[in-house]
């Protein structure tokens, strides 16, 4: 299915989420990666580690309703494919970010932002990989 | 303070991933699909991103210490090894099958849709499952630390 490129949306929202990386390091010294703030929530090492984290994600998950309500943009978040391909993808997200020790906005936009050669060679190795098994997915086994 | 400062900077985080389309799997699967209808909205995604950190960040460290709490990282990870490529390959793997992301499905819990509920809770799943296997298996402890 094609999908609609948005290049000055998607670059507006790609600065946004660079805002709120550096919002929380200049604020509270932290890395914004997604994996490490849901591992800090699912393992959580004292209270006030899981608390800000907690709090993050909470404000992740309203910024669903303030889009509605105030610019009434309802972006869409459900795939053409089914549940199972969604959910086999998870299980092995989780074990890849935790081996990987982060995934795009850990790696991707923090990581790269100081110049990390670790984070560098993650991403090569993710964005390659997911390169090749849509490729895989699309074009060798047609799904 | 610090918690609403960062549910401030979640805020921002989750409109930002809304707007670029990163929680859209079809607009995902698109961008990783050069020889199908390629979408190449997420280079921009990315370039927004990595540009905006990358000054942001250069200003950050030149204060002294966070201004809200805490202290700046020190002595973050630099070993790259087979754990760091492998284990991103997988993630690459499981990003192309399921078209999310850690970073991108944690704003779009906030639909309520059972796409992205379900994956966050299959991303939970392989965490806690790395950890089980890992604590169990000496050489793996001994591996990551």
């Amino acid at each position: 299915m094609e999908t609609e490129f948005t290049p000055y949306l998607s670059l507006l929202g790609g600065a946004l989420i660079g805002v709120s990386a550096v919002m929380l390091m200049i604020g509270l010294g932290r890395i914004a990666g997604a994996t490490g703030i849901l591992n800090g929530i699912i393992f959580p090492s004292n209270a006030k580690d899981f608390s800000w984290r907690l709090a993050m994600v909470a404000g992740m998950v309203v910024a669903v309703p303030v889009l509605a309500f105030t610019v009434q943009v309802q972006p869409n978040v459900v795939p053409d494919f089914s549940l199972i391909r969604v959910i086999i993808g998870g299980l092995i997200v989780g074990v890849g970010v935790t081996l990987g020790g982060g995934c795009t906005s850990g790696h991707g936009i923090c990581g790269l932002a100081r110049l990390s050669p670790r984070s560098a060679v993650a991403v090569v190795s993710f964005m390659t990989a997911a390169f090749v098994t849509v490729f895989i997915i699309r074009h060798v086994l047609g799904l | 303070m610090t918690l609403i400062y960062a549910a401030l900077t979640g805020l921002v985080f989750g409109v930002g991933i809304l707007l670029s389309g990163m929680a859209d799997p079809n607009k995902v699967i698109n961008f990783f699909d050069l020889f199908g209808p390629w979408d190449p909205s997420l280079a921009f995604v990315m370039g927004g991103g990595l540009i905006t950190t990358l000054v942001g960040y250069s200003i950050a460290f030149r204060q002294p210490k966070p201004l809200v709490a805490g202290k700046f990282p020190t002595n973050m990870p630099t070993q790259i090894n087979a754990k760091l490529i492998g284990g991103s390959a997988l993630f690459g793997v499981g990003w192309g099958i399921a078209g999310f992301c850690p970073g991108a499905a944690l704003p779009a819990l906030g639909t309520f849709n059972l796409f992205p509920v379900v994956f966050v809770l299959a991303v939970v799943v392989g965490m806690i499952g790395v950890r089980v296997v890992g604590s169990q298996s000496a050489a793996f402890r001994r591996q990551i630390t």
